[in-house]
Order: structure tokens, then sequence, then C-alpha cells
């Protein structure tokens, strides 16, 4: 494994880092870029507390190289910009302890982004890969039929 | 409303003007701690008391010295603070407290941040406020009689006069003090922060990803380290061939970490630590380890083979606990009902696992971790370095969960102990392997319950005997029996009205770090009692609820005088925090109304009841669920809290929404089992927790009490697994007597 010199896009902007290209992007972003808010819950893509947008697709960064990312366009929760969504987080008051919220977010967002009203089992279906240990589940679903309500959210 | 987490970067300038012409003497704190956050709201001139400092920009620095896990605390002190303060909710700024003696206990477990701390608090808002008003009297040369506080302000009853807390800051900072039960408090019907559900506090940092948790601290000059410690308890380095290891690109060292001797308590367990310049280059070098382990007495640990010697064991006599009328070994078959429940090892699971940070210096220590009890973490990592408790300082970040796994601050100890050897600041991450496969469990155990009943089915008298790994063993070697604080939880004190109870507890032998874990030993105590109650009643052809109101009798304050151990109360006297009867059947009361107003349901769906009393509150919980086959949905759950005196509402509510999802989990799913002394789980595809689509519909209800505040973070998870299993059998005629379900059933 070698060190190489590596351009990736988040949040608009380009960054040029020099990192092992099999990095997942997780430790990129956290421990590189100091972007902490992508969480790191399991390593092994069962929790998707590290969920970001890859041109707009929720993937998990802990299962995404810098060289699978490079060239292509990551947001994070630091640049997601959803503000009925989060409207509705809020609205809800959904957070406990937060930690995997990021990662819900994202999923959210990218949910509402291919589907303006999701159905129950959309939300399931969508929301499935990212776990709350806290049990915000329910809230979760509150708040993305109301920001479904409050429609053409933008993330 | 703005808040600070605990390790927000503030730069000394940045600290000066926060409290302009205040001045620089207050950046370098009250007890000598630097401009932390803490010192910042503690700074002489505008300090009112330990946990209130209003600066002269009229903003009320509030200090919370319980860590924030998702309970809601960083929000819910705050309000208690600010009720008898009468500060308004927009002017507060809430501070994070260091390890601080100061503040009483800050060790955030045992469902107690509002319930050991609610009156002190009040008390502490009121002072603060009397000193507030006597400097407005002072100023205006009237009567502190003359005078009264409103939304952030010092009126004057009659003039129409009134000065800012900014205004006044300084000169009531001057004032002496005065004894905390000198200022009368105000009636509940006065409340202006108490009751109320805003906002929690951390909302903004926590939906835009800037919210610092353990995990996220920065240091300057810091290092990243992660650790191959032990698969067995007890086992140790036999040989290790780090060479692969120390190429992997980014990896600076690797250190061996001694085993500590003894019984387990807070210390390291030992290993093999990596250390690198980021979390991934750590992990891979920890990939490339080679390492043979010692054998330990744990090496042969089979916990199937263990669980079916403790049914055994439960099924003879054992220690009596609590002896009520005869004595009794057994009651024949034919006038008597008896069974016997299992539960395994359990973990935590927090989203975040433990991760400290920590920098050693010549001076001393200084530790920024997501704990959840910054005391015992100074007092350990002073003892694991050789320091003074005052030369370790002790920043507490927000949690990612803690569920009792981060009340223990052995991970706090270990980026010391590495801190020190490697002379740089050390942020230690433990990955989620190292979660599930040391941690400090909840115990395996089982239960045996029997009851003589009469020529109707009716029980006459209860004969029970529980038995797990007690959590004393991770304290002192070889302790093998139950304590009496454990027995307290759930089973010792059974308020059943019958004239004759005999509780047994037997023996068991630790293989593994037993520790607590939300709701601790009432998970495996309200799982046993509330499922027998279920058989009782099915076996006298009644509803569960009818079962729970003949057993529990009239309302009256059961007092438990029968027993041979002094009932603990979760540190409550009697007198204050009673076993209430008449709450118990309010509880009951409020599911059983809201199932009444439920849709018919059909023939493979059933309804399941329990109800239970921890940490003081009272708890009562129906599930619905659906079977088809062997496959099992819950569909809907409701549980009624009476928690005393509620401080926020919405927290409430949280904590019991989150209460059963996480008793859901662990009865559906949650198995941590052993092999050769090893762990057998590794992460979520074999320690699943309930995913959004197995979640039920849940409503859940306060019920309206003016008793003093209870517990809430933990009451709400024991009658889940009950009402759970009792719900599957009158769906299906199954009854499941062992845990998790997800050994016999699809979901």
């Amino acid at each position: 494994m070698t060190q190489q010199t590596q351009t990736l896009e988040v949040n608009g902007k380009s960054f040029t880092l020099d990192a092992d290209p099999n990095m997942p992007i997780l430790w990129a972003l956290r421990d590189i870029l100091g972007l902490t808010g992508t969480k790191y819950g399991c390593g092994a893509g069962l929790c998707g507390a590290c969920t970001v947008h890859i041109d707009g697709a929720p993937v998990r960064g802990c299962l995404t190289s810098i060289k699978q990312a490079a060239g292509k366009s990551v947001t994070t929760i630091e640049g997601l910009e959803a503000d009925k969504l989060k409207a509705a987080w809020e609205k809800h008051n959904v957070p406990q302890c937060g930690y995997c919220q990021a990662g819900q977010l994202m999923s959210a967002a990218a949910l509402l982004n291919t589907t303006a009203k999701p159905s129950e089992a959309q939300i399931d279906d969508a929301m499935s890969g990212n776990i709350c240990r806290c049990g915000t589940y329910p809230r979760i679903k509150a708040a993305i039929n109301t920001a479904a309500e409050n429609s053409k959210v933008e993330a | 409303m703005t808040t600070f987490t605990a390790v927000e970067n503030i730069s000394r300038r940045n600290v000066l003007k926060l409290f302009g012409a205040v001045g620089g003497g207050l950046a370098l704190g009250a007890s000598g701690l630097a401009w932390s956050p803490m010192a910042i709201a503690q700074g002489k001139q505008a300090q009112l008391n330990i946990f209130i400092a209003i600066g002269e920009d009229n903003k009320v620095y509030l200090t919370c010295h319980r860590s924030e896990m998702g309970q809601g605390i960083r929000t819910g002190v705050p309000q208690v603070l600010a009720d008898e303060l009468e500060a308004e909710w927009d002017q507060i700024v809430v501070v994070q407290g260091l390890a601080d003696e100061q503040y009483g206990s800050q060790n955030t477990d045992g469902s107690r941040s509002i319930r050991k701390h609610y009156q002190k608090m009040r008390q502490m808002g009121a002072t603060a406020r009397s000193m507030l008003e006597q400097a407005a009297a002072n100023q205006w040369q009237v009567s502190p009689a003359d005078v009264y506080a409103k939304a952030g302000k010092i009126h004057h009853k009659t003039n129409g006069k009134s000065l800012s807390f900014g205004e006044l800051a300084i000169a009531a900072s001057a004032l002496t003090t005065p004894a905390l039960d000198s200022v009368a408090l105000k009636p509940a019907s006065k409340f202006t922060h108490i009751g109320k559900s805003p906002t929690i506090v951390d909302m903004d940092v926590m939906l835009n990803g800037k919210a610092e948790y353990g995990f996220d601290v920065k240091v300057a000059g810091m290092v990243h380290a992660s650790i191959t410690r032990p698969p067995v308890l007890g086992s140790d380095v036999a040989t290790l061939d780090d060479s692969a290891a120390r190429k992997v690109a980014g990896v600076l060292d690797v250190i061996q970490i001694p085993i500590s001797k003894g019984a387990p308590l807070f210390q390291p367990l030992g290993g093999v630590a990596v250390i690198a310049t980021n979390s991934w280059s750590a992990l891979q070098g920890r990939k490339a380890l080679k390492i043979t382990w010692t054998d330990s007495a744990n090496s042969q640990y089979d916990s199937d083979t263990d669980l079916a010697a403790l049914v055994k064991r439960v099924g003879e006599s054992g220690t009596v606990i609590r002896q009520l009328g005869e004595s009794v070994s057994d009651w024949s078959d034919d006038n008597s009902l008896s069974a016997v429940y299992t539960v395994p090892y359990l973990t935590h699971a927090m989203m975040e696992p433990p991760a400290a940070a920590a920098s050693v210096t010549k001076d001393g220590c200084e530790i920024w971790a997501s704990t959840q009890t910054p005391q015992s973490t100074q007092k350990n990592v002073a003892g694991v370095l050789g320091l003074k408790d005052e030369q370790v300082k002790v920043n507490v970040t927000l949690l990612g969960g803690g569920f009792g796994r981060k009340s223990k601050p052995d991970f706090s100890a270990e980026a010391a102990w590495l801190s020190q050897k490697i002379a740089k600041p050390v942020k230690l991450l433990w990955s989620r392997e190292d979660e599930i496969q040391n941690g400090y469990y909840h115990a395996i155990s089982a239960q045996h319950y029997q009851a003589k009943l009469d020529g109707n089915k009716a029980p006459t008298a209860l004969l029970a005997r529980t038995g797990f790994p007690s959590i004393s063993s991770t304290f002192a070697e070889g302790v093998d029996m139950p304590s009496a604080g454990e027995l307290d939880l759930g089973f010792s004190d059974m308020p059943f009205n019958l004239s004759q109870i005999q509780l047994e507890s037997v023996k068991a032998t630790a293989h593994s770090r037993i520790g607590w874990m939300r709701s601790v030993c009432n998970i495996q105590h309200g799982f046993g009692v509330g499922s027998f109650v279920d058989e009782l009643a099915v076996n006298a052809g009644k509803p569960c609820i009818s079962m729970w109101r003949e057993l529990l009798g009239k309302p009256r304050h059961e007092k438990l005088e029968n027993q041979v151990v002094k009932y603990g109360n979760y540190g409550e006297t009697l007198e204050d925090f009673p076993i209430d009867i008449g709450r118990y059947l309010s509880v009951i009361d409020a599911v059983e109304k809201a199932m009444a107003k439920q849709p018919k349901i059909q023939a493979n769906q059933g309804w399941g009841f329990a109800v239970h009393r921890s940490f003081v509150s009272y708890v009562a919980v129906a599930t619905l669920v659906e079977m088809d086959g062997d496959k099992l949905t819950v569909l809907k759950s409701i549980a009624a809290i009476d928690a005393g005196t509620v401080v926020n509402p919405d927290r409430v509510h949280s904590q019991t929404e989150g209460a059963i999802i996480f008793g859901l989990s662990l009865a559906m799913m949650g198995e941590i089992s052993y092999k050769d002394g090893k762990v057998e789980q590794s992460n979520f595809h074999n320690y699943p927790l309930l995913r959004i689509g197995q979640s039920p519909e849940i409503e859940t209800i306060i019920v309206e009490s003016d008793a003093k505040p209870a517990g809430v973070g933990e009451p709400g998870v024991p009658p889940v697994a009950p009402s759970l299993t009792n719900a599957i059998f009158a769906a299906s005629g199954k009854r499941y007597r062992d845990l998790p379900l997800s050994k016999v059933l699809k979901m």
C-alpha cells in the first residue's frame, strides 16, 4: 500500500490529500479533512452511520474507498442542504443521542430526492440500512412524512 | 439558544469577548481549570454558584454536570435551574461540567439525574435568583420584598423599574451565597420551564454534523490508537509478530499493553495497541498483527453448557433472600404451576463504541471522553498513571449512546496509559468488533418460578429462584452469588399480595466481565415475573391484567418487611418512594384504556401485557403481534409510565419509545454467546438490533403525578420482553421462555 496524492470533491470543494487510495472515505473525511459529522458505527456497511451521498446517491462511507470516490461529487452532513427535512426533524424532536442521525438524514434526503411522497414501505426500505440504538424510528418516520407533506424538499 | 459542546475550541480571545468588561481574571476560571467552558461559567465575577453564572451580555450560563447520551439531560438540567432562576430560555447557554466533586455525583447511570438532583437544581436556581433580587434591592435601596424576578429581569413591584440579570450579575456575585434551603421554592402551578418540552439544546449541531462525540475529538499533535485485546478474559499475549503491522502505511508504533491482575475492575484488558497517523491505518495495522494468546481459566468456557447448568441449579434449593410464611422446597405438580425462563448475555451496542483521547504531560493528564462518569474516569486514570486526582482533567463530550457501557472508565484508562507510554496525545477508538467482543456484559441468567394454586387455579403462594453471574465479580475475585443490590432489581421486591412468598438466589460463576446494562437485572426479572403472571392467568382462564390486579391486591404501600436483606429501593427511602400498589394500578388502567380504543384484532394476532416497577417508576406495556407461521411481526406497543413529576414530557416520551425498541431488540434478537472462552458475535450481522421496518407503531402515555421525580431512562425496558412473549402466546398458543426469539422465530 502506498501513499498517493488523491483529489476528492466534498461539499462542492476540491481537496487534495496524501493518502492510501484504498482508505475508505469515512476515515479520509474524518481524520484528514476534519469532517467528523460522518460517523463510524460498524466499518462493515451494516449500520448506515457513515452514509454520504456520491453524485446524489446514498453510499456507505466505510465501504467506499478514496479511489472509488475520486472524480465524483461527495456530499456529507456538513454540506447537506435539506432545510425542510431538518425542520421536520426539529419539529418531531427526533434525535436522542444524535450519533446515527447524520446517516439517517442522508438516507432520508436521498429517499425524498427520488420519491417525493414515499409510502410506509418505501420509507422502511430506504431507511432499513440505518440502525438507531436509541430507538428514534417512529419519529424518523413521522419526520419524513412531515417533510414530504411540506414537499419539494431540496436536498 | 446557543450551546457549547463539551470540548468546543474556544479561543482565549473569544472567552474574553464573551464577558466583555468582566475582565481577564475570569478566563483563568475558578478552580485552576484554565478557560474551559466550565471555567467560563464559573468565573468569579459573574458566578452565582457552581451551576449558574451570568455574563454582562445577559447570557445565563447553566452548567450541566451530567452526561448527555440521548436522554435529554443537557436540556432537562437547564430547565430545572432556569425555572427557579426565572431566566428566559433563549438567554441560556449550556455549559458541560468537567469532572468535579463540587457537583456531587456525576455518574450518569441508574436513571437518577433528575431523581437525585432535582431538588438541588431548584435550590441552586432559587438562591441565585435571590442574590439577583438582593442586588437589585440594594441598587434601588429598597427591601428585597419589594422586588421580584421574571423573564430574565428583576422588577420593582410598584414603580415599574427593572434591571436585567446581566446588569445585576457582578453585584449579585459579590453577595454572600444564601444557604441552599433558605429560599422558598415555588409551587408547581408557577413553573415556567419544568413540564415544558423545548427543542433539545443540541438539535442544531446534531442536524449539521457539528456535534462532538468522543470519536470526534481532535487534540493538537494527537496520534490514533486501536487495540487488539485478549479474546478470552485473563489470557495474555504469548507471542507477537508485528513486523507486517509496522509496514502498514501510516502505522507509527506497536505497543504491548500488560494485562491487569486480579478482578477486572476498570483496568485496561491488555493486548496489543497499534499507533498510527489515522484511524484506518491503526485498524489495518491490527489486521497485520500475528498474535498467539496464553490460556486462561476461562479458555474452556461455553455459555450453552453454563446455561444448562444454571437451569438445573435454579431447579434446586438456593439461598433464601426473602421469606414470608412457612418455608417450602416444592409443591406437587397437581396443585401448582412452574416455569423456567432464561436470558442470554447481552451487550450495549451503543452506536458510538467507546472512545477517549488522552494527553499526558509532565503536569498531569487531560482526557476527552464520551463518558457517563467523569469522576470515576478521573480517579481511574489517576490510578493507572500514578497521579493525584486533581492532576487529571476530564472533559465530557456528547455520548453516542451509553446504556451503562460508558459508565465504565476502562477506555479512558487505556488511552491515558498509551499517551503516557508514547509521550504524545492519543485518541483511542474501539471498533464495533471490540465493543461486542470485549465488553462488560449483561449477565446470562435462569429463573425458576412455582406458584401454589387453590381449587380455582388462583395462586396462593410463590417460590422463585434466580441465578446469574454477579456484577460484583468484576470488582472482587471469587464472587459467585448475586449481590443484594442485584436481587433488589425486580426480584426481591415482587409486590404480590400473597401470604407465602419464598425467594432464593443460586450460585453462578463469572467467565467474562459482567456489567450493568440499561435496567440491569430488571431485564431478566421483569421477563421472568411478567411471563409467569401471564402463565398463571392463562392457566386460570383469565386476562393477564386481571391476574396482575389479583396478585397486586388493594392499593397500599408494600413494605417488604419480611426480607432477609434490607431492600435498597434504588438508593431511596421507602418513605420518599414507597412501593405504591396504587401507582401500579394506575399505569395498568392507563394501558387498558388505550387498548380499548384499538381496532379489533385478527385470529393470528394477539395482545400481551406486563407491568414493572424499577428505578422507583412504574411502567405498563401492552404489545400487539401478528404471527404468520413462525414469522413474528410486532404491530403496536402501548406504554404508560408514572415517573412522578416530569421535567420534560417530550424526553420522557422519547425515552419510553426508545426503551420499547431496546426491549424488543433484546427479546427478539439479542444474544452474546461464548465458545472456548471467546464471544462468538462480532458485529451487527450477528448481534443485530431492531431496524426501522421491524419497529412497531408506539404510543406512550405519561400518567400525571405530583410525586417526587423518579427514573426515566431505564424503567421502560423491563416490561417489554414479557409483553412480547405473552402477545406471541395470545396469537399462536406458543410459549417462549428462552430469549432471544430469533433462535426459533423469523422476524
